[in-house]
């Protein structure tokens, strides 16, 4: 192929150039295709099991079908409802179709469920009516407010219309410890009824606090595996990636072993005459249990990303710095430590994110005051069986990581994060 | 106020020695007196014990016997930040994250300077190295040799009497690291402070010291300006490891007036200068500068004389390495200036090889 080039720039006429980037793009297409199918596996495997769970988790935290799916008539008679009294004939009698069509079909318990969420004395006011269905007749609008009273509330109307619509954001405002006024009125509930807001703060103060923990233990070990020759740093590298191998509830269960009231802690203290037999300290099933816990089983996540570093730092700067007059402390403090922190923030958003949506350690050894949030929405997963506040929740906590990891990019930078 | 003739010492050496294990000496028997102003440069191979002084001077290292002082007063227990000393290190240890005016200020900041007396200082030792636009750079942005000016301007900047440097130019490339020789010494000579180096490479040593100590195995093999160490080695070990020399082997056979007779292994009998000879009988290495043989010598003008081969020829612009085969060592090496008059050599050309008693040394076995 013959090309001509200019004289002396040796750039090409347009059209060569038109043809040399098309000849460019077919010789790399090939290497592009190839490199795609060769992440095409981890792709599919992220969106099955990453993408798709958690926009399943979103739709979830907002999607509410029950009463629409289970009280078709209901919601439908309802639309045109002006709110400002009590419903006319039409809906009662809807809401009469449905009772009789859902307790056939067993499902209106689910919907009653659903209204019980928003309303306490819901599901006793339906399943109650399910129960006497045969008393019902028309007229429909007596019947109903005979066999309960509650159809006679206008509250109580209020909350199957707001439930009929299928989205919703009642689960995000129970989850921000908000309520809804029969009026539809959002507001805070009494902050002595705060449940969840609570928690993320006890989360977020607590994953601090053992953030914190973790660096001020695993500093001084890292500088120490740092500064010993290469053969002692690696077995006593052993000792902190032991831990990090054996299971996580043996690491959990023996803090119990040793906080316990009966356990080694108190024992030693007991024997030593330090504390009385009958005041033996509560060192475990609440806070302190979850910070000591949870501090040793994240330390190795603070020390490795800070041993990396600290093994980038030559010991000659702490020597020009004594040798130019630092004594040991400014030395360390205006010329050690300032090149260490790329190791120290790598190891405080690893500790920090792991920390605040950790569930195990605290369920076990957490007691009441020491729950994260991460409990809460596992109850809601597997106790109340309340998916849709446990969604919200989970968003919240992704927003919430999201947030603290932007605010830290914005800070600190990402490109500054070593963690190897 | 430099004076490297004076008698009193500044720095002091006083029996120092040095171990790491306990079963071996790193340094054995260290005595050195440095005159406040010299220039002294520690030289020698790695492992003899050159840095490992220069550390315990420094403060880095304990003695493990004897005494350093420093203006009089022992300085064993006086901690490196306390000293005083400044020091260039062999990768410039220039903080990173700092800028090069903030890397210069830090020594002057922990002595607590007036920030106006620190802003003054650094501008004129950023000067002094011809770096006065580069104060706001970081290292990372500096080329090797402006990174190895800041390291020396740090190390000066708050003024010490002694500064010591360890290798400070042996990651320079080796323009970059002649030039850079030049500038030391000059900074040296300006500024009158004792300067206590240390280095791997001769020439460096010879190019900018007031006395060379060369160390071997934990010892000052000898102590001298370099004109008496390159003209007067005292033992094999110097006349080695400075500069080029012949080493001809044999047995001391006759002494008088201060000339030797030795008998090389080849039978071949030279007179030398007797420096360090264990008398009649005893084994001993004649140390010869290659520079200082002659080829074809005029009757009477060398008392050494003997028949040379050339076994191999190579051109070196200024000077012709001619390597030779001389009284049954064939690694016999001659300088010959490259002057008009000579004419050409071949290689496997017999021609006779002369050298006075005065170029040639009879040093230890």
């Amino acid at each position: 192929m013959s090309i001509s080039v200019e004289a002396n720039k040796g750039e090409l006429a347009p059209e060569e150039q038109k043809r040399l980037k098309a000849d460019l793009h077919r010789s790399l297409r090939r290497n592009k295709i190839r490199a795609s199918m060769l992440v095409a596996p981890l792709v599919i495997f992220i969106i099955v099991t990453f993408v798709a769970p958690i926009g399943n988790m979103l739709y979830r935290s907002v999607d509410d079908p029950l009463v629409n799916e289970f009280m078709p008539q209901t919601t439908a008679a309802l639309e045109n409802w002006d709110e400002q009294q009590l419903p006319d004939e039409a809906i009662y009698a809807a809401l009469a179709q449905d009772i009789i069509e859902g307790r056939k079909a067993k499902t209106i318990g689910k919907a009653a469920k659903r209204l019980n969420y928003e309303k306490s004395g819901m599901r006793s006011l339906i399943m109650g009516t399910s129960r006497k269905h045969k008393k019902l007749q028309a007229p429909y609008k007596e019947s109903l407010v005979d066999i309960k009273k509650g159809w006679g509330d206008i509250d109580n109307w209020k909350v199957i219309k707001r439930l009929g619509a299928s989205i919703t954001a009642s689960y995000y405002i129970n989850a921000f410890d908000m309520e809804t006024s029969p009026e539809g009125e959002v507001s805070f509930v009494d902050p002595k009824e705060q449940i969840y807001l609570k928690l993320f703060w006890r989360t977020i103060w607590m994953s601090m606090l053992i953030t914190g923990m973790t660096v001020l233990l695993g500093y001084p070990v890292s500088y120490l595996l740092a500064s010993l020759p290469l053969k002692t740093a690696n077995v006593l590298m052993i000792l902190v990636l032991l831990p990090f191998w054996t299971s996580l509830l043996v690491r959990t269960s023996s803090w119990i072993a040793m906080l316990q009231a009966q356990g080694i802690l108190n024992d030693l203290l007991v024997w030593f005459g330090i504390i009385a037999d009958e005041a033996r300290i509560q060192m475990i099933y609440n806070a302190i249990g979850t910070v000591v816990a949870m501090t040793h089983i994240l330390l190795p996540f603070m020390i490795l990303p800070l041993y990396s570093v600290m093994k980038t730092v030559p010991p000659s700067y702490l020597r020009a710095a004594r040798s130019l007059g630092a004594t040991p402390w400014t030395a360390f403090w205006q010329v050690y430590l300032p090149q260490t922190v790329p190791g120290i923030s790598a190891g405080a958003i690893l500790v920090f994110i792991l920390s605040i949506g950790y569930y195990i350690t605290p369920a076990l050894v957490g007691g009441q005051s020491g729950q994260f949030i991460g409990n809460l929405i596992a109850y809601h997963m597997q106790g109340s069986l309340n998916w849709g506040l446990a969604a919200a929740l989970g968003v919240m906590l992704l927003v919430l990581v999201l947030g603290i990891y932007g605010v830290y990019n914005r800070v600190v930078g990402t490109n500054s994060v070593k963690l190897g | 106020m430099a004076n490297p003739a004076s008698s009193e010492a500044y720095v002091r050496f006083d029996g120092v020695q040095k171990s790491y294990d306990g079963v071996n000496l790193v340094v054995k028997d260290l005595n050195v007196d440095i005159p406040r102003g010299e220039f002294l440069t520690m030289l020698g191979p790695s492992g003899s014990g050159k840095t490992t002084s220069l550390m315990m001077l420094a403060g880095f290292e304990t003695a493990t016997h004897g005494d350093i002082y420093l203006n009089g007063r022992s300085i064993n227990n006086v901690a490196p930040h306390k000293r005083g000393i400044g020091m260039v290190f062999q990768n410039y240890a220039l903080f990173p994250h700092m800028t090069v005016a903030e890397n210069l200020a830090f020594p002057l900041q922990v002595r607590k300077m007036s920030k106006a007396d620190v802003e003054e200082k650094v501008q004129r030792a950023l000067d002094m190295v011809e770096l006065g636009e580069f104060g706001n750079r970081r290292p990372a942005q500096l080329s090797g040799g402006q990174q190895q000016r800041v390291a020396v301007a740090r190390a000066l900047v708050f003024e010490p009497d002694l500064v010591l440097m360890d290798e400070p130019l042996g990651a320079l490339d080796k323009n970059l690291r002649e030039q850079m020789q030049y500038e030391i010494k000059h900074i040296h000579e300006r500024l009158g402070v004792t300067v206590v180096y240390v280095t791997h490479d001769q020439s460096e040593a010879l190019t900018m010291s007031n006395r060379v100590a060369v160390f071997e195995d934990g010892r000052i093999q000898q102590l001298a300006p370099p004109v008496e160490l390159y003209e007067k080695p005292e033992n094999a070990f110097v006349a080695q490891f400075i500069g080029e020399n012949n080493k001809l082997t044999g047995k001391v056979d006759a002494l008088a007036d201060g000339i030797c007779e030795v008998v090389l292994d080849s039978g071949d009998r030279v007179k030398a200068l007797d420096i360090n000879t264990d008398g009649a009988g005893t084994a001993t290495t004649l140390s010869l500068r290659p520079e200082r043989v002659f080829l074809n010598p005029t009757e009477g003008q060398c008392q050494n004389m003997f028949s040379g081969k050339a076994e191999e020829v190579i051109y070196l612009g200024d000077h012709i390495r001619v390597r030779m085969n001389v009284c049954g060592h064939n690694d016999f090496i001659v300088k010959v200036p490259n002057s008009s008059d000579k004419k050409g050599l071949a290689e496997g050309d017999t021609i006779p090889v002369g050298w006075s008693i005065d170029d040639c040394r009879a040093l230890d076995a």
